[in-house]
């Protein structure tokens, strides 16, 4: 019997004939980049929905004067210190993450450890401030569905616009706030669980013995997706 | 034909591509980023309202900068293989289109609304 292979079956070793893996990273990986592309399709489409209704509208409730508290110390005349707090809240908790993965390089798992709780910390902060946030917005009487009286409707509002324009862009930019970022907030909510998650795992030394901290770069993905998300949602309703 | 036996991947390789350093490096252009931003919003555009128009445009760009920042360092896009990372944003181009048709189309909304 002959020991020399035909060329046809010889094992191919480039990528893309099934050598080997052409994006050379791990299917989970993989899967967690599509899934996350797949999630950026559906906060376009809310964002994007939330934009042309806005082009549509000849006024729109202005920002600096819808947001412009902070929720138990500020009544008003604070545009943007709030939400500039939550910002900068996520950012950070994207940076411990980032760290996170990096000791998982290192295999350090103590460091990896601690920089997991204060990514979770983090995570809670964030949630914390939307619910005030949220709640300050009920308060005066912006929800689905609702939106303050005619009469304090003209505090929300630049120059210009019928009142009956005004009530219709009100309750456009209420329904699209609570529900964009409601889903932001939702991710979020579900990151802190993953990462919880994971970080039981890391405790237990589950990824020690595994020899890997790859699930632990995984879950970032997703943590920084959300944190790529309230840029966006940041800018489209807090600054334009 | 080459012999090379290649590792379909080996996890913890990336060593040298993100250091400490850099990632901080990276956050403190976010912040920075970020803080130009509020500069315009609080500062520049108060006093000038007809600098809105000028205005939004540079926060959508500043925007997708900090976006390429974070996707690139943070999510590592940037040292994975060209082939993963033209998967992912390729179908992007999908998005500016769902953009293009809905701006258009609330043109005509307002001519309706009246």
């Amino acid at each position: 019997m002959s020991t020399t292979v035909s060329q046809i079956d010889e094992v191919k070793t480039t990528p893309w004939s099934g050598g080997r893996s052409p994006f050379n990273v791990e299917y989970g990986k993989i899967m967690m980049w599509f899934f996350l592309l797949s999630d950026a399709f559906t906060f376009s489409s809310l964002l994007i929905s939330y934009g042309s209704l806005r082009f549509s509208a000849s006024v729109w409730p202005a920002a600096d004067k819808v947001f412009q508290s902070v929720p138990g110390l500020l009544d008003s005349g604070a545009p943007l210190v709030f939400v500039g707090l939550m910002t900068f809240i996520l950012i950070m908790s994207s940076v411990t993450m980032v760290l996170a993965v990096e000791a998982g390089h290192r295999n350090a798992k103590k460091e990896v450890l601690w920089w997991m709780v204060a990514t979770i910390i983090g995570g809670f902060m964030f949630l914390g401030c939307q619910a005030l946030e949220w709640s300050h917005l009920h308060h005066e009487g912006f929800w689905w569905g609702s939106t303050p009286a005619l009469e304090e409707l003209g505090k929300f509002f630049n120059a210009g616009g019928t009142d009956a324009a005004r009530h219709l862009t009100a309750q456009e930019f209420a329904n699209l706030f609570f529900t964009i970022t409601g889903f932001h907030g939702f991710h979020v909510f579900t990151g802190v669980i993953i990462n919880i998650i994971i970080t039981v795992n890391v405790l237990r030394g589950t990824y020690e013995k595994r020899g890997s901290y790859l699930m632990v770069e995984k879950v970032g993905l997703y943590w920084h997706f959300v944190d790529l998300v309230w840029v966006f949602v940041f800018t489209f309703f807090y600054l334009v | 034909m080459s012999s090379e036996s290649h590792e379909v991947h080996h996890e913890g390789g990336e060593h040298e591509t993100m250091t400490r350093k850099k990632i901080w490096k990276v956050f403190f252009i976010l912040l920075a980023i970020t803080c130009v931003e509020f500069v315009i919003a609080l500062v520049i555009v108060p006093g000038h309202p007809e600098y809105l128009r000028v205005a939004n445009p540079v926060y959508i760009a500043l925007t997708l900068l900090k976006a390429f920042y974070i996707v690139a360092y943070f999510m590592h896009l940037k040292f994975e293989k060209l082939g993963l990372a033209l998967a992912i944003i390729v179908p992007i181009i999908f998005i500016i289109g769902l953009i293009l048709v809905l701006t258009n189309e609330s043109h005509h909304w307002i001519d309706l609304r009246g």
